[in-house]
């Protein structure tokens, strides 16, 4: 691999024309099955994620995508094929200190009842027996970074509010400071406002830390607002990926364009979400 | 649960230095029968040590022949009062006993010695009431033979011992088939109810007099003569030999009739067997015993003190095995439908059962008790341990692995907190359980609440029971309270629910 190189590889073989500058490639995925009893989860599936961009995976319920992240993390193991992290396999050495290099956060934000906003976010900082001091400035940065009001991290989960919550479970994730954030549908359980505003700071957080995120989400609006690469998946396989302009403009078959389309617009209101970025 | 701990600790002190708190002299264990007179005349054999300098200790109402026999062959008691009758049929069953000489022979050859014949005779009688007897004018135990329905209840001892039902029904052909077992106090009861028509009775019974029954002349001679011994370990001889000579001292002091009175006062009057015991041995031998008798808060607070410990010790240790085992079966599988089907059969056994399977292990007193009360501990706290592990929200087991958490940090950290409500659940369902189940120690010797429930019914008295049945209750309550407390304190935000 060149440090040009292809963002992702199709299963079908095609290479993506739009070439990507990068580090590297932080997963790659290698002729991935995983099955449920009877259900194929994912079906031979190659894909690269590359570094420092936001790849999002997309697709309707039951295509594969979040098992897909949960395999990347190690939480469902693949039934055959490969997953390199950052170029070693994750079967190789211990998974636990790769675990410690990603971020994960889940739809309901997973933050464990029993301990205070604080203590959920430094639980594995302790653990590991990091400078106390270090931790505390590491907290007051996350806070910033996140708007999360430093006097409710004394707070137990119950007592937070949903954006709160997410916040939370995202300042987790970053406390480490991983190489990855691992982002299943994040914002899936919050009300529109908060998920409006949610949308904008991840994309201001993702930009300033400038790390690789994989994104899991159902909702092609926010799929294009934060992704550099939509990986669309159906069935356990990628259908199409790239960046949002080539899924519109060059769909490889009518299922990316009835998936795109999907999106109802209020009448009279222009949709920010869709607007092309500034920067592309 | 520092708390707690240190409560352990004070009642392990406090059991600790009471027991050893006796003063200087040689130490004796005397034993009785779980029945009046035998407790009586335990008390007097108590008396009469005591007044040779020993430092007693009395278990009263420790059971039946196998049980006292066991513990004087193991030293767990030192001396007890027993029947010819019996050591002849049934402790030496399988050894010919032809005099009293053969019998004090095969005695000592198991290093127990006999005294004289104390002076009464207390064998079986077979006992109906007057109308009864007048109705179908029964004199004899022959007399039965006509009578094919009447209703028979015996003492479970009777029932089973060699000289006893089957071996009188042989001898005398008797057609009776609805026969009954039972507690010997209740079938005076049951005689005075008419639920059943003829019971056994000991020819000493204070209750003969009382109810007004018509003993059945045993015409064929069938019961052998139970005079009433002392069974006392031989080495008494060297180590206390001033007790084992008053021990002799009492032979031929107790005639039939000062025996039925004894235990009419401990039956019929109310009055305590060591106040009865006190008396005898002042006005027979002129000995007069300090024996201070315990007012009703001394009894209770001495019960309370072994009742907390039966269940103290029990739970305490069933506790630091029992969560490693939920822990266990929570975490693999197979193992675990291993040992909850384990723990769920010891749970199925009846409480006396598995005391009295603990004695040839374990012998009487706590121990024993102790040891079946941590194994019914198990099944709750196990149980609960495994399903608060399982029952946490896979979500939450998955961000903790997601963390990169190692298991034991897992545990620690996430998952015995977020079960803590259920594996105290569990405690408090044991301590409960294990707080009722206690009262069933005293039945070997154990102490706590069960020693006056047990007196209570053999004596008939409500006050009794209560005394030994309202502590219990009110401990219970204290338990559900006190770890409802805790499970508070533990989980101080009230957050600690295991959301599913």
């Amino acid at each position: 691999m060149s440090k040009w190189n292809a963002a992702i590889n199709l299963n079908n073989g095609l290479v993506v024309s739009r070439l990507i500058l990068c580090d590297g490639a932080m997963f790659e995925l290698q002729n991935i099955s995983k099955s449920y009893g009877a259900v194929q989860a994912v079906t031979n599936l190659d894909l690269t994620i590359a570094s420092g961009k936001t790849t999002v995976l997309i697709g309707p319920s039951g295509c594969g995508k979040s098992t897909i992240l949960g395999m990347m993390i190690g939480l469902v193991k693949p039934d055959a094929g490969d997953i390199l992290f950052n170029d070693t396999p994750l079967s190789v050495g211990k998974l636990e200190q790769k675990r410690q290099r990603m971020g994960y956060v889940i739809q309901d934000g997973g933050l464990f009842p029993h301990l205070s906003a604080r203590r959920n976010v430094t639980l594995m900082a302790q653990h590991l027996q990091r400078n106390p001091q270090e931790t505390a400035n590491r907290i007051q940065e996350l806070c910033d970074l996140t708007h999360f009001p430093e006097a409710a991290l004394d707070r137990v989960p119950a007592q937070l509010s949903g954006g709160q919550y997410q916040r939370v479970a995202l300042m987790r994730a970053l406390m480490l400071d991983p190489d990855v954030l691992l982002l299943d549908e994040p914002l899936g359980a919050l009300d529109p406002l908060i998920r409006f505003d949610l949308q904008t700071e991840l994309r201001d957080i993702f930009r300033s830390l400038g790390k690789t995120v994989i994104m899991v989400t159902h909702d092609i609006g926010e799929a294009s607002y934060l992704g550099d690469t939509i990986v669309l998946l159906r069935d356990g396989r990628v259908v199409q990926s790239g960046a949002i302009t080539d899924l519109i403009d060059n769909p490889f078959e009518d299922f990316v364009v009835r998936f795109m389309r999907a999106q109802r617009s209020v009448p009279g209101t222009p949709r920010e979400n869709s607007e092309p970025r500034p920067d592309e | 649960m520092t708390r707690y701990l240190s409560v352990i600790a004070l009642l392990l002190t406090s059991v600790l230095s009471s027991s050893l708190a006796y003063g200087q002299g040689p130490s004796i264990t005397i034993g009785s029968k779980s029945f009046t007179e035998s407790v009586i005349l335990g008390e007097i054999l108590a008396g009469l040590a005591k007044n040779t300098g020993s430092s007693v200790n009395h278990r009263k109402q420790l059971g039946g022949t196998r049980i006292l026999w066991n513990a004087l062959l193991r030293g767990e008691i030192d001396a007890y009062p027993e029947y010819t009758g019996t050591i002849a049929r049934e402790i030496l069953a399988n050894q010919k006993i032809t005099s009293r000489d053969s019998m004090i022979d095969a005695l000592s050859a198991k290093g127990i010695s006999m005294s004289a014949p104390l002076g009464f005779n207390n064998t079986y009688a077979l006992a109906v009431t007057a109308p009864t007897a007048k109705r179908h004018s029964l004199k004899t135990i022959s007399d039965l033979k006509r009578f094919k329905d009447l209703k028979l209840g015996f003492s479970n001892e009777f029932m089973d011992r060699g000289d006893g039902w089957p071996a009188l029904k042989r001898r005398y052909g008797l057609p009776q088939s609805d026969v009954r077992g039972l507690d010997h106090d209740l079938a005076y009861r049951g005689l005075k109810s008419g639920d059943i028509d003829v019971i056994d009775v000991y020819t000493t019974d204070a209750e003969i007099p009382y109810y007004g029954l018509t003993l059945l002349n045993d015409d064929q001679q069938h019961f052998p003569r139970y005079d009433a011994v002392i069974l006392y370990r031989s080495a008494l001889k060297i180590t206390a030999p001033a007790t084992s000579e008053a021990f002799e001292g009492l032979a031929g002091r107790l005639n039939v009739t000062t025996m039925a009175r004894l235990n009419a006062a401990v039956k019929l009057n109310r009055q305590s067997e060591s106040t009865v015991a006190a008396e005898f041995l002042k006005t027979t031998l002129n000995i007069t015993t300090h024996a201070v008798p315990e007012t009703a808060l001394q009894r209770i607070y001495a019960r309370t003190v072994e009742h907390l410990f039966l269940v103290g010790i029990s739970l305490f240790t069933a506790i630091f095995v029992a969560i490693p085992l939920g822990i266990l079966a929570a975490r693999r599988r197979r193992t675990g439908q291993i040992i909850l089907s384990i723990a769920g059969i010891l749970q199925t056994i009846p409480g006396l059962a598995l005391l009295v399977f603990m004695i040839p292990l374990l012998g009487i007193g706590s121990e024993p008790a102790i040891a079946a009360l941590f194994l019914y501990s198990l099944l709750p706290i196990i149980r609960n341990t495994h399903t608060g592990i399982t029952g946490i929200d896979p979500s939450l087991q998955n961000s903790a692995i997601a963390l990169g958490l190692p298991p034991t940090a897992r545990l620690r950290l996430i998952e015995l907190p977020l079960a803590t409500p259920s594996i105290m659940a569990g405690i408090k369902t044991s301590a409960v359980i294990n707080i009722g189940t206690a009262t069933l120690g005293a039945l070997i010797g154990a102490g706590g609440y069960g020693q006056p429930i047990l007196t209570g019914i053999r004596l008939d008295n409500i006050g009794l029971i209560l005394e030994g049945a309202i502590p219990a209750a009110l401990m219970a309550l204290i338990a559900q309270f006190g770890f409802e407390w805790i499970e508070r304190r533990l989980a101080p935000n009230g957050r600690a629910e295991v959301q599913t």
